[in-house]
């Protein structure tokens, strides 16, 4: 792969989710104050001594923001990751093993779906202690059925092709079918959709602060600043804008990195010229 | 005087947009010159890709998605038609000039009535009155030799069979009494059976109504029943053009020569065939409660070649199946070198599944298009016999010379190949497993008649080298002739004829093979008229 052949709106995501990766990682040494730390007078306006203004508590809305990237790229990538080989998994052994086993998968599949997941995660996780590992795997989770019902979809296609046939009479196991034989020719689909997820679990970890089921306060997340300033608003305050552009940016910056990963994908011919 | 149909310098040229790389321009077509006058009909032949369809669809001042026509006239009565604007060429199509598809199957809608979709058409243009479009549209259906001309309107598409769908799509272009037809492979998809029947009734309708017509096929024993010229194309261009006489018989370019001598290949059958080295014993197979194969009892000597033959449906690739253990028969076994096989794929050893090995008919589907010719040549090896790295390589270099192909190939993917690599490629996949027996399940039917010979005579190679086996499926006498040993005729899935191909191919025949036999079309004109006058003759002795 040549740098050269990356086209520019790639490069503009990728620029984007290494700005977003540097903050989360540095944020102690980047952020000009602290996460927790009140600076100044409540909502103070941009620009001045604080960069982007200060929030509803008087804390620095820029600190706050790169603090937040830790938390909310962390969750949603880690739930999306993991709901996406847990999908994946699960559907394409449905798909290649077929009979019973992919009733059981699928039915119990049908069954998550039919309860809205909001709701579904507003009990679950007001029952469970709030902590975050288990924030992540109900994301994950529920996320899961998802990708499953496309991953099934798109494995069952391939795995009627002559080549799985092919692979079976040679004696290949399960595993070799479903890893080598239809992962490679289902990554694009799914490729697209993994961008699609990503911007809805950063969606969705926000839906969860916001409604105070996700990240817990003092620790900032976007989601979580959006409902911290909201009522800013109605006084004109654009403090909430804030962190829900900074969620808007990344959102795009991953797709556009997915749409040029897409593109090289459905080559056939090795993304060779 | 103009001609009816006058075409000049056509040129016509596409834009491809490959996944993942730039879009480019391509030539399809290129300097194409003919004329037709009415009543005569024009054969277009060559390889896929060589641009006769897109030939015929510029007859109607047509271009498939994204062909552009980008110079030359093709000339209508001395009008071109590619100047007309849209509401001009209208006039045109489905009234003065009509197109046949290959696939009628999927040319039809299947919601409509035929008889309603046949007289479309002309009722649109404003040609003739309902009652006058139905009256002859039962006329040609009369002519075309379809059952209950009165009533076969009527008809759901899916209520016809293929042969009677392409015989009814060709009365829907004759209905407006069209001034010229193109036929694009109208017989390529059915059974040689059906062929014969269908080219009988498209030659005899255009006989009785005048018009004039182009016949694009690939198969040159076909254009040569039907066609008054013929012009044989390559790569876009035109490589020879003159009357079916001159061009079959004393043809002047190299590409034709071969084209006419392909399929001439014949294999000494050999004379020993007792040995059963594959032995199939009473097999009765279904899926579900639908019974697909009963009673086959067929054997295969070692070193050897059987082919099994019949038309689509008669059971050829289910034997396959039951063979490599897809799917297990209801009754009856299936013996390798004496050892009787497990029914089931699950119950095979690792060591049962590597001695026989399957090559499929589309090469395109049977090799993971995200794997490399390297890897997918280089499983088996590292499968069967652990073979590993630099070993493995060498190996996958030593296979690829086999099947004649070089030095570059190992790291190319599949879709970098043609059709016939992809398939030599299939071929050197099988017999990295160094099986004894190999199934072809109909490896050449779906490549061009030069590619497929060369496919045939790598086989043949391979064979004397290794003495491998080989069951080969095929609806193509010409085929067997070329690369058999030993026959079965499938019909309906019972065995109705197994030996020696010299006695399977020597009367007397029953039915089913005498059919098939005098099907097969030859490549010389008049073939046809002597077919139809034999059968003619017989039933009248009847």
């Amino acid at each position: 792969m040549r740098l050269r052949s990356i086209p520019p709106s790639a490069w503009i995501g990728i620029a984007g989710i290494v700005l977003a990766l540097v903050c989360a990682v540095f944020a102690p040494w980047i952020a000009p104050y602290g996460e927790r730390e009140i600076v100044g007078d409540i909502w103070q306006p941009v620009g001045g001594d604080f960069l982007l203004g200060t929030d509803n508590l008087g804390r620095d809305l820029l600190s706050r923001l790169i603090f937040g990237a830790r938390t909310t790229i962390f969750v949603a990538m880690s739930a999306t990751l993991l709901s996406f080989s847990l999908g994946m998994i699960l559907s394409f052994t449905a798909a290649v093993v077929r009979g019973w086993t992919d009733q059981a998968l699928s039915r119990l599949n049908d069954l998550l779906m039919s309860v809205p997941t909001l709701i579904f995660a507003l009990v679950v996780l007001a029952v469970l202690p709030q902590e975050m590992w288990i924030l992540i795997l109900v994301m994950a989770v529920l996320d899961s059925t998802r990708v499953f019902r496309l991953g099934r979809a798109v494995a069952v296609d391939i795995a009627v092709m002559d080549f799985v046939e092919a692979a079976r009479l040679r004696g290949e196991g399960t595993v070799w079918i479903i890893f080598r034989e239809i992962l490679p020719n289902a990554l694009s689909p799914l490729l697209a959709e993994f961008g699609m997820r990503f911007a809805f679990a950063v969606l969705f970890l926000s839906t969860l602060s916001f409604l105070g089921l996700g990240i817990q306060p003092p620790a900032a997340d976007w989601g979580g600043m959006v409902k911290d300033n909201k009522d800013g608003i109605i006084f004109g305050i654009p403090a909430a804008l804030i962190p829900g552009g900074a969620i808007a940016a990344l959102a795009i910056c991953v797709n556009l990195v997915v749409d040029w990963l897409l593109n090289r994908t459905s080559s056939l011919k090795g993304g060779r010229g | 005087m103009t001609s009816l149909l006058d075409v000049r310098g056509l040129k016509i040229e596409a834009t491809t947009y490959p996944p993942g790389e730039a879009p480019r321009d391509i030539t399809i077509v290129e300097d194409i010159s003919f004329r037709l006058e009415q009543g005569r009909v024009l054969g277009l032949i060559g390889e896929s890709g060589a641009g006769k369809s897109t030939i015929g669809l510029a007859a109607l001042a047509y271009g498939r998605g994204g062909v552009r026509i980008t110079a030359g006239e093709v000339r209508l009565d001395g009008e071109d038609i590619l100047g007309l604007k849209r509401p001009g060429i209208r006039q045109v199509r489905g009234a003065r000039v009509c197109y046949v598809a290959q696939s009628a199957a999927a040319a039809f809608n299947p919601a409509h009535r035929l008889g309603d979709q046949i007289i479309e058409a002309a009722l649109r243009h404003g040609l003739m009155d309902e009652a006058a479009a139905r009256e002859r549209a039962a006329y040609l259906f009369g002519v075309l030799s379809l059952p209950d001309p009165a009533t076969f309107g009527e008809r759901y598409p899916h209520q016809v069979s293929g042969g009677q769908l392409q015989r009814a799509m060709t009365a829907m272009a004759l209905l407006p009494a069209p001034e010229l037809i193109v036929f694009d492979e109208p017989t390529t998809a059915l059974d040689v059976t059906t062929q014969i029947d269908v080219l009988a009734a498209i030659k005899r309708a255009i006989e009785e109504t005048r018009t004039a017509a182009i016949y694009v096929t690939h198969d040159l024993a076909v254009v040569a029943q039907v066609a008054d010229d013929i012009m044989v194309l390559r790569a876009g261009k035109m490589v020879e053009y003159g009357p079916v006489r001159k061009i079959i018989e004393a043809p002047d370019a190299e590409y034709t020569r071969e084209l006419v001598s392909v399929r001439s290949l014949v294999q000494e059958e050999a004379a020993d065939q007792s040995d059963r080295l594959l032995a199939i014993e009473g097999v009765d197979a279904a899926y579900g409660e639908t019974r697909v194969l009963s009673d086959v009892s067929v054997h295969l000597p070692r070193g050897q070649t059987l082919a099994v033959v019949g038309e689509s449906g008669s059971g050829k690739s289910t034997l396959a199946r039951v063979i490599t253990g897809l799917l297990p028969p209801k009754d009856g076994t299936v013996r390798l070198a004496g050892e009787t096989l497990p029914p089931k794929l699950s119950g095979r050893s690792r060591e049962q599944l590597r001695t026989i090995q399957m090559i499929y008919q589309m090469a395109d589907t049977a090799m993971n298009p995200r794997h490399t010719v390297g890897q997918i040549i280089g499983r088996p090896l590292s499968f069967y016999f652990n073979m590993h790295g630099a070993r493995k390589r060498q190996r996958v270099q030593e296979l690829l010379e086999q099947i004649e192909l070089g030095e570059g190939f190992i790291d190319r993917y599949p879709a970098e190949l043609s059709g016939g690599q992809k398939q030599r490629v299939a071929i050197a996949r099988a017999l990295a497993a160094e099986p004894t027996v190999i199934l072809c399940d109909e490896p050449t039917s779906a490549l061009d008649p030069l590619v497929a010979d060369g496919i045939l005579k790598l086989l043949l190679r391979l064979q004397k080298e290794t003495s491998v086996s080989y069951l080969f499926i095929t609806h193509d006498i010409a085929t067997v002739r070329a690369i058999a040993d030993s026959v079965a005729v499938l019909y309906q899935g019972r065995v109705v004829r197994f030996g020696p191909k010299s006695e399977v191919l020597s009367p007397p025949f029953d039915d089913y093979t005498d059919l098939l036999l005098k099907s097969v079309p030859e490549l010389r004109v008049g073939w046809l008229e002597e077919v139809l006058q034999e059968r003619r003759m017989t039933s009248a002795g009847h």
